[in-house]
């Protein structure tokens, strides 16, 4: 991971010194090794505070819509599950193209420190991965965990390759892994309907409507969004003790419906730890078995599953009644 | 010993139905017209077109107390916006399947293609639908998410 850093600051100066850009999206130190915050830099000197290891979890790619529009071109690092987000982002003509320079990075998988912190470690100083064992220092010692135990949830059931094209790409391209990202979803499917609304129920009740989900996604990148109207009867912060964890999460999942890349930043970022990928990993599900796969962000151009029909598409009762498949 | 008679209340469900204007708005007209009945609380919302529904719709008419929600719009092929309702099919055939998944039973949610010459089958998809929806009883998850169970 170090060398990685190493080359990415290399890029930044050079970018940043040559001219060619105006200003680098990195990840700046934060107060504790595990809390590294998305940052833009302008100087070289800025640049003493970038950092590039295993917390980096954050995706970029939303900061473009902005910093794209802005004099100079902003370079940028995405990892290979932020380029999705990314092409995506330029199909929907959110990110001007022309102002941006990317850089893809591997990104390793990322470490969750809630996950750490799960495993009954407290105030971690510094962790050091090698190969499939995390050593983490803490006030208390060190001690060595296995990896996949402790990556995000992302990352554990990330697909992903690197997915733009004629841009550097830093170290090698890491192959597609074969995962099933939808075991929970049909885990979930498999079960009764009161036994999936009870599921729901524990789990969205937990939701304090602090909007991180919905800010943080790349795919909710509407200027006003719907959920701020305060004619909508659903703008409140909190949520009302009506329906409304299930009208909100129904809404936002249904809106970023064919656009969702699945990268996963919902659930990263919910401080209530709200399995929020297997909302959107439902729609992404039904898509692939009754539209056809599709990955969204795989190509910066076409149509959106929901944008587009064919005249013997399923019919909604037989996929009710799971005939259609 | 007294006898102990339970009378149950019969339950008459809340039905919103969501009809578009060219084709199944009509069929009800027709269906009026031609003396066949449908139940009286089917609450009929005329719409442009079956595709003007926003899924913000359906999901209100259950928060404002309705216990069954049905979609009916022109055949496909048949749309007086020539496409509209090839996008609802995709579009509630995704929500549907959401909802179910989500716990809320999948009876609550229907979808039908009735054309304004089809007051016969108006009338007998209303009946059908709302004798599911009375067999199914009262809708509760979509109203309060925090009542618990046995209160
Ligand atoms: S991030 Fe979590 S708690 Fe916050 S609004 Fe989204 S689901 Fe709710
Ligand atoms: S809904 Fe979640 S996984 Fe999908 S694009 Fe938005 S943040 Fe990423």
């Amino acid at each position: 991971m170090k060398d990685v850093e190493m080359k990415m600051l290399e890029r930044a100066k050079a970018l940043l010194e040559s001219g060619e850009v105006a200003r680098v999206i990195g990840w700046k130190k934060g107060d504790f090794c595990f809390d590294p915050a998305p940052a833009s830099f302008e100087t070289v000197e800025e640049l003493d505070n970038f950092v590039y290891d295993y917390f980096c979890g954050a995706n970029l790619s939303k900061y473009l819509i902005q910093m794209s529009k802005k004099e100079g071109k902003t370079a940028v690092f995405l990892k290979p599950c932020d380029t999705y987000s990314f092409n995506q982002l330029v199909k929907e003509h959110r990110i001007k193209r022309e102002n941006v320079y990317v850089i893809a990075v591997e990104c390793m998988a990322k470490l969750d420190i809630e996950k750490i912190k799960a495993k009954g470690i407290s105030m971690v100083e510094s962790v050091e991965v090698v190969g499939k064992e995390v050593k983490v220092t803490s006030a208390y010692g060190v001690e060595t965990l296995y990896k996949p135990d402790v990556v995000l949830t992302k990352c554990a059931t990330c697909t992903k390759t690197h997915q733009v094209k004629d841009e550097e790409i830093i170290l090698h391209e890491r192959p597609a892994r074969d995962v099933d990202r939808f075991e929970e979803v049909a885990k979930l499917e498999a079960m009764t309907a009161d036994e999936r609304f009870a599921f729901w129920r524990e789990q969205l009740s937990k939701c304090i409507r602090c909007n991180a989900c919905r800010n943080v996604c790349p795919a909710c990148s509407c200027v006003k969004c719907v959920f701020d109207n305060p004619a909508s009867g659903i703008a409140a912060k909190a949520n009302d003790d009506k329906f409304e964890e299930q009208l909100f999460h129904v809404i936002r999942a249904f809106h970023v419906a064919g656009r969702c890349t699945d990268c996963g930043e919902c659930s990263r970022v919910c401080p209530q730890n709200i399995p929020l990928h297997l909302l959107n990993r439902k729609f992404i599900k039904d898509i692939d078995n009754l539209y056809g796969e599709y990955q969204a962000g795989e190509t910066d151009e076409g149509k959106t599953p929901l944008t587009s029909y064919t005249e013997g598409d399923a019919e909604p009762n037989d996929v009710m009644n799971g005939e259609a498949k | 010993m007294q006898e102990v008679t339970t009378e149950k209340k019969e339950f008459t469900p809340n039905i919103v139905a969501f009809c578009c204007n060219w084709c199944s708005y009509a069929g009800a007209d027709l269906a009026g017209s031609s003396r066949l009945t449908y139940p009286a609380n089917v609450k009929i919302i005329r719409v442009p077109c079956s595709c003007r529904v926003n899924p913000m719709f359906i999901l209100k008419a259950f928060q404002q107390g309705a216990d069954g929600v049905i979609l009916c719009g022109c055949h496909p092929g048949d749309c007086h916006y020539v496409t509209g309702n090839y996008y609802t099919r995709r579009r509630m055939s995704l929500l549907f399947s959401f909802l179910s998944y989500m716990g809320i039973e999948k009876e609550r949610t229907r979808v039908e293609w009735v054309s304004a010459a089809e007051g016969a089958r108006f009338s007998a998809v209303m009946n059908d639908f709302v004798k599911t929806v009375t067999e199914l009883g009262e809708n509760k998850r979509l109203t309060d998410l925090r009542i618990k169970e046995g209160k």
